[in-house]
């Protein structure tokens, strides 16, 4: 059982407002992502759940049970920091060990759940070595086995994967994934990371400046963004924003150009709107009637694909392309758009609009 | 970082200093030559009253007050020192309860200023407290004035409270004195134990207190080594409020006592020596115990890393 749900948290530290108003509801046994980039507010809204922040104003409920004033230690969750946070005069054994140590289990109890996390994480070579003696990657694994060795009501994980480098952080992304499916439990996890968290959760809240953007799946965020800052936050190659309004059956861009208008949009004439378009929605080849004129700007090798920045007007498209694609900048060329997956934003609000009858 | 206060105060100073040492030593043979005479020239101007009070403790009398003065060739006693700790008539001598005396109020009120000076520390590094640079200030602003600005009011407030001439008068005021300074110099190692080890600490189900006291607190240890013995030596050098508060020979502390021994027809300077010599040597042994400490407890908090 562990469900974690907060309401209206407040929290500013002297003139800068850290949370404003964040409500979240995670389910029992769900891997919940929060998102955002650094500054969002996403390790106050997790030190918050585990009771190491002083609210302004908010609460908290632990399993239903209001739980805004408890302590840390009563509130019985379990927590990894970004800087792991290892005692570094203990031992990895007794890292691990220090959480049923001060719950009073017994030594026999302490050795089989030592023994048990360090096989589940690999880390039975460690555990007579000292944090000072681990390298970044040990390290987190102690850290994550002193978090999972207890059956607390939830897991707190604060950016554990961001201090490792690439291929240790796609690893332990699947070996995460695989623990918690392994182990079951609500997991609370925070990254600023968009592949970690589309990759990972099972829902994924977008923070930005304190305020919750969007709670969805990972599906929904990505093909669904409440707004344009989180069509711009997730996605790789960021999404491309040319700015239009509509016209009779037409959008018509600030650079000239136009565009059957969707089918779906309600937008009225004149409206300054965004379309936002996915490098995977455009195309390089012909192929429809809806096209945009542009010349060739730069090519991005990426391996297995090739991204082309194609510059309409003053605006860059970020279009994806075969990777054996090749040109010369200035080039002229037409890139086809998908416009059934395009996105349409409110120039003013940044709100996506409401999309009928998609 | 995972990296305790104990390495890295013992380190880092030591390696910070290297690179100006070895810029000094790459300018050629004449500048070295130079600052070799220098630095010999000033180490015999200041070890010199050392020196001379050594030789005086194991002089005889007869020597000790011979024109011209005698640098070696002089005749090597015990006997001052053995006045220093055995009355004429036999017994314990007035100056050794003296060092007595230094000795319990200087360890007394050093371990009252720690007690209260490292949990406060700890507090004003941890947490959200209301103008806590207001407060730190007033705290430190404890300390501007010179002991012997403040000794007459004191003495004037002692005096309606009984606390003139006792051993407890003396602990509180340089108590009084040693917290501030305390504090200061604490909540700088406090600093730079990272807060995540209690953050983790009461995840795991200790409390805030049990916290402090298991996983930081170690970590501390260092640092409150070196504080208590700048407290230790500042107690124990003390002059001014211990001969103002002070006046029986079964309260008064070292400095007053030795101070005493000056002074009517003749002086027994080789019983001054001998008694200067004790009571240099404890802060000289303590001072080097914990030497690495006092260059980190000096530097850190100083520089940012």
């Amino acid at each position: 059982m562990g469900t974690v749900a907060v309401h209206g948290l407040c929290k500013s530290f002297g003139k800068v407002q850290a949370l404003d108003g964040v409500t979240l509801d995670v389910p029992d046994g769900s891997f919940f992502v929060v998102l955002g980039p650094s500054g969002a507010g996403k390790t106050t809204t997790l030190r918050a759940i585990a009771g190491l922040e002083q609210l302004d104003a908010g609460s908290v409920h632990l399993d239903g049970r209001d739980a805004t004033g408890d302590s840390p230690a009563e509130r019985d969750l379990a927590m990894v920091f970004q800087s792991y946070a290892l005692y570094p005069r203990l031992t990895a054994y007794e890292n691990i060990a220090s959480p049923l140590r001060a719950r009073r289990c017994s030594s026999s109890e302490i050795a089989a759940a030592v023994e048990r996390m360090s096989a589940l994480l690999h880390i039975e070579r460690l555990l007579q070595r000292r944090p000072a003696q681990m390298s970044g990657g040990e390290m987190q694994r102690v850290a994550l086995a002193r978090a999972l060795v207890r059956r607390p009501r939830a897991f707190l994980m604060d950016e554990p994967l961001t201090n490792l480098d690439l291929k240790l952080r796609v690893e332990m992304r699947t070996e995460l994934t695989r623990i918690h499916r392994s182990l079951g439990g609500t997991f609370v996890h925070v990254t600023n990371d968009q592949v970690e968290a589309l990759s990972m959760a099972d829902q994924v809240a977008v923070l930005k400046e304190g305020k919750v953007q969007q709670v969805g799946t990972p599906t929904e965020v990505y093909e669904r963004p409440a707004n344009q800052w989180v069509a711009g936050f997730v996605g790789s190659p960021p999404i491309s924003l040319l700015p239009c309004h509509a016209e009779g059956d037409r959008l018509v861009g600030a650079e000239g150009w136009t565009l059957p208008r969707p089918r779906w949009t309600t937008a009225e004439d004149g409206r300054p709107l965004m379309l936002g378009l996915r490098a995977e929605d455009l195309s390089i080849e012909q192929r429809g009637d809806a096209s945009l004129p542009g010349e060739l700007y730069g090519l991005e090798p990426l391996g297995d694909r090739t991204v082309v920045d194609v510059r309409v007007g003053t605006e860059i498209l970020k279009v994806k392309a075969r990777p054996t694609v090749t040109g010369t900048p200035g080039e002229r060329l037409l890139v086809s758009v998908d416009l059934d997956r395009a996105h349409l934003f409110d120039a003013g609000t940044g709100l996506a609009l409401p999309e009928a009858g998609r | 970082m995972a990296v305790s206060v104990d390495e890295a105060a013992s380190t880092d100073p030591v390696r910070d200093h290297t690179p100006p040492a070895r810029r000094l030593r790459g300018r050629g043979r004449g500048r070295s030559v130079l600052e070799v005479a220098l630095l010999t020239v000033l180490a015999v101007v200041m070890l010199f009253p050392v020196l001379w009070m050594i030789e005086t403790s194991i002089k005889e009398n007869r020597d000790v007050y011979a024109v011209p003065a005698k640098f070696f060739d002089f005749k090597v006693t015990m006997g001052h020192f053995k006045d220093v700790f055995v009355a004429p008539g036999g017994g314990r001598s007035a100056l050794s309860v003296a060092f007595l005396n230094s000795v319990v109020v200087a360890g007394v009120s050093t371990a009252l200023a720690t007690v209260l000076g490292v949990p406060a520390a700890w507090a004003y590094s941890r947490f959200a407290v209301k103008a806590k640079k207001d407060q730190l200030f007033f705290i430190l602003s404890t300390r501007f004035m010179p002991p012997v600005v403040v000794v007459i009011p004191i003495f004037l407030m002692y005096r309606q409270v009984g606390l003139i001439d006792t051993k407890l008068g003396l602990i509180l005021i340089y108590a009084a004195f040693n917290v501030p300074f305390t504090i200061w110099m604490m909540k700088g190692f406090v600093d730079e134990v990272p807060a995540e080890y209690e953050d983790a600490a009461m995840l795991d189900g200790y409390t805030r207190l049990q916290a402090f006291r298991r996983f930081t607190l170690p970590l501390l240890l260092p640092g409150i080594a070196a504080t208590a013995v700048f407290a230790l030596i500042f107690s124990w050098n003390e002059f001014v409020f211990a001969i103002f508060l002070t006046s029986s020979d079964s309260v008064r502390t070292a400095p007053p006592a030795i101070a005493g021994l000056i002074g009517g027809t003749t002086v027994d300077w080789g019983l001054v020596a001998a008694a200067s010599v004790v009571f240099a040597l404890p802060v000289l042994v303590f001072a080097y115990l914990v030497r690495k400490h006092l260059v980190a407890g000096v530097t850190l908090g100083a520089v940012r890393r």
